[in-house]
């Protein structure tokens, strides 16, 4: 079986379909856990893992910090309004102390695009990128895999598309190299001021058009639109925006019988993404937050819970290769 | 004091001569050059397997000084120029405070007389403050020594000031040294918009936001008749628009950098730092229409953009690390060792663009060798072979992307004004 060798998890870019794999089928014996009455394993006892969150997260600290403690594992939080970044401290030196106190594995978000990789070069202890500005958000596109495989069987062949701020979007960067990897076909939707440049040359289908991009797609993953994005003119106005690329009950017609709707939350209803539609049965929206923790306990007990087992920390050869991009 | 430089192959661009021969400096002037010299009283090199070329002149470097000394200083900038073969470098204005004012151009002529290596020609700025609104004392800074103008580092963003910094430039007939980037096109971007950009989840700068600039100050030329020579050329469509207002007579000229002839855009993948530099590396399309440029005289010359940073500096998440990156120590080896296989230059017209090209571009001396003239002489060694070690750089900056690179052949010697100021292996300061 393959094993997981990264000494960090910093986006899915460049990630073989096996290790995904490994993930996925991790997290499904994580899933079990949830189902029991007492929801908790020892297998991180003695563990400490740090939640460095530098943007403000509810969903995913939680999940993370849930995770975390199922497994047994201590948590530490902090956020930035009370840490030292207000200080100047860099993100290094704040991991390290972290470190020297025990800290075991850093769950970092960031407002900045590639500080978990900057990070990881400058710290002995794993990362995990729970967001990274707009670049990639690992771990939210591994639960969306997971709910996918959960619901079809498996991903190859399936067709997803994702609608809405692909330009600014870490999930949607995430779910690409995910999918493209496990053999899916992936197509942004949007207006083209939200699509980057240089996506086709990756193997994505852009669409402008959300009736014709949905037709005869499996999956249709509906990202947040941040309002803050309307005064860079990516659109004129939220209610433009929603009329022309919101998923209505109408729309969810013309899309394959058993189409999944998920979304990464939080959801603003009526503006990318109705009611009806968030509350339909096609709906996998509260699933995906649930499998949510099965995947981060996943990654946890597969970047620092092994050790444990096997009671040699150092047995994994790479354990000091710095990033998942350094060749 | 007499030096007697003996049957090296002398390699003159400026008059597209190639021989071997002697070659005596006495005093700061090359006073002959023959097939053989017999001269008792000269201290003699034996140069006999090795190139004599003119001291290059570098016509965009950054010495940080004042004000940036952690970075570098007039001392180990131009230390690093002589152990780069180069013998003339033209400074940029936009230091702390920058050279916006007489005193200012005074204050580095006066710093380079006593700690400099080779010679220094200051850039003063083109607005007070490197602001962009009010146009600097351009008169009194060439008095006391500027030799262009320039904000470099930043755009002139608005096209009334720019129109009348060109206008007024003319007077004193010195370049104004364009940086060309439409700002509100970057928007903040940190490499080039593209493939990477998306790849890294980073905002890029499009490579429209360099031509749209060039554009603008290339019509305005047109409009002033002054010389506009452009630095930093990057994007296919800005070399396409030199051509075309070159065509039409107007006086510019343009520069372009090593790394953009060997680097594109995936240098800067795992969030290398070190890669990150402004206007950004770009694609190979860009990289090849820079080399069509070289090739038909639309590019005048290669400049390092030599750019110093600190380990510190650097040492940070991409979008907060500073742009540029150093280029003196490596200039000659890339050049000879990895630009020439690409460009289809012959060996005169390559040297050519670090040398009298683009001292004419200036209208600096030097670049040439020419018996009465400076001398001003690199001595390099074509044959070793070696992998550049940034560890080993007389900068004080190790910001280079080219660490590791294999490349063939080093500078064994550099004299200025006839003296040696770089031996390999030891310096001495003019």
């Amino acid at each position: 079986m393959t094993e997981w060798l990264r000494k960090d998890c910093l986006g899915l870019r460049g990630v073989s379909r096996e290790e995904i794999e490994l993930v996925l089928d991790t997290a499904r014996s994580m899933k079990e856990i949830h189902t029991r009455t007492v929801k908790k394993v020892p297998t991180l006892r003695g563990k400490i893992v740090a939640n460095l969150f530098y943007e403000p997260s509810t969903r995913t600290r939680t999940s993370f910090e849930l995770a975390a403690t199922r497994l047994s594992a201590d948590v530490i939080n902090i956020t930035t309004a009370q840490s030292s970044v207000v200080k100047g401290e860099t993100v290094p030196d704040t991991a390290n102390n972290l470190r020297v106190m025990g800290a075991d594995a850093v769950v970092i978000r960031h407002n900045i695009s590639g500080t978990p990789h900057f990070l990881a070069k400058n710290t002995s202890i794993p990362v995990l990128n729970a967001g990274d500005g707009t670049n990639e958000h690992p771990s939210q596109a591994l639960l969306d895999m997971f709910t996918i495989r959960e619901h079809k069987g498996c991903i190859e062949g399936l067709t997803v598309a994702i609608v809405g701020d692909i330009l600014h979007g870490r999930v949607a960067r995430s779910n690409m190299w995910g999918l493209l990897t496990l053999g899916a076909k992936v197509r942004f939707v949007g207006p083209p001021t939200l699509i980057p440049p240089g996506v086709q040359d990756l193997g994505v289908e852009v669409y402008h058009d959300l009736d014709k991009a949905i037709e005869g797609v499996d999956v249709i993953n509906l990202l947040r639109i941040q309002r803050e994005r309307m005064t860079g003119n990516f659109f004129p106005s939220l209610q433009e925006y929603s009329r022309i690329y919101g998923m209505t009950m109408e729309r969810l017609k013309r899309a394959k019988p058993g189409v999944l709707i998920m979304h990464p939350g939080p959801m603003n209803r009526g503006i990318e993404i109705m009611s009806e539609v968030a509350d339909s049965e096609s709906s996998v929206i509260l699933e995906q937050v649930t499998n949510g923790i099965a995947v981060r306990m996943a990654l946890l007990y597969l970047l620092i819970g092994r050790e444990i087992e096997s009671d040699k920390p150092h047995e994994k050869k790479d354990l000091h290769t710095p990033t998942l991009f350094e060749n | 004091m007499k030096t007697l430089i003996r049957q090296a192959r002398i390699l003159n661009p400026a008059t597209q001569e190639d021989k071997k021969a002697d070659l005596l400096i006495d005093g700061e002037t090359i006073s002959r050059i023959e097939s053989s010299i017999s001269d008792s009283s000269a201290k003699t090199i034996d140069a006999d397997g090795w190139w004599l070329i003119p001291g290059l002149v570098d016509i965009h470097v950054h010495l940080r000084e004042p004000g940036a000394e952690k970075k570098e200083t007039i001392a180990t900038g131009t230390l690093a120029a002589a152990a780069g073969g180069v013998t003339s470098v033209v400074c940029m204005a936009n230091t702390s405070p920058p050279i916006d004012n007489n005193t200012e151009i005074e204050f580095i002529l006066e710093r380079v007389k006593r700690t400099g290596y080779v010679r220094v020609y200051p850039v003063g700025t083109v607005t007070k403050a490197l602001e962009g609104k009010e146009i600097a004392n351009i008169g009194s800074m060439v008095d006391a020594g500027a030799i262009a103008i320039s904000d470099d580092g930043r755009n002139v963003t608005d096209p009334l000031v720019m129109r009348r910094a060109m206008e007024y430039s003319t007077i004193f007939g010195i370049p104004i040294i364009t940086h060309n980037e439409e700002h509100i096109l970057t928007d903040g971007g940190t490499l080039n918009e593209g493939k990477m950009s998306m790849m890294m989840g980073l905002q890029g700068c499009p490579a429209e936001a360099e031509s749209i600039s060039i554009a603008r100050d290339l019509i305005l030329a047109k409009k002033t008749g002054a010389h506009v020579h452009i630095a930093h050329l990057s994007a296919a469509e800005s070399v396409d628009l030199l051509r075309f207002y070159k065509r039409k007579g107007v006086q510019a000229t343009g520069e372009t950098a090593p790394h953009y002839l060997l680097l594109t855009d995936d240098a800067v993948d795992g969030y290398n730092t070190n890669a990150k530099m402004n206007p950004p590396l770009r694609t190979k399309e860009d990289q090849n229409a820079l080399y069509e440029g070289l090739k038909d005289g639309t590019i005048d010359s290669i400049a390092t953009d030599h750019a110093p940073h600190t380990i510190a500096d650097k040492n940070q998440e991409f979008p907060l690390a500073p742009f540029g990156i150093i280029g003196l120590e490596t200039l000659l080896p890339l050049l000879l060792g990895r630009i020439r296989e690409r460009a289809g230059l012959d060996l005169l017209s390559l040297l050519g663009l670090v040398t009298h090209k683009p001292a004419a571009v200036m209208n600096l001396p030097g670049g040439k060798i020419e018996v009465g003239g400076p001398a001003d002489i690199t001595l390099w060694n074509p044959d070793p072979t070696y992998s550049i070690n940034a560890d080993h750089f007389y900068s004080k900056a190790r910001n280079t992307p080219f660490h590791g690179w294999e490349v063939k052949g080093r500078v064994e010697a550099t004299f200025v004004a006839g003296r040696q100021v770089f031996s390999y292996g030891k310096t001495e300061r003019i």
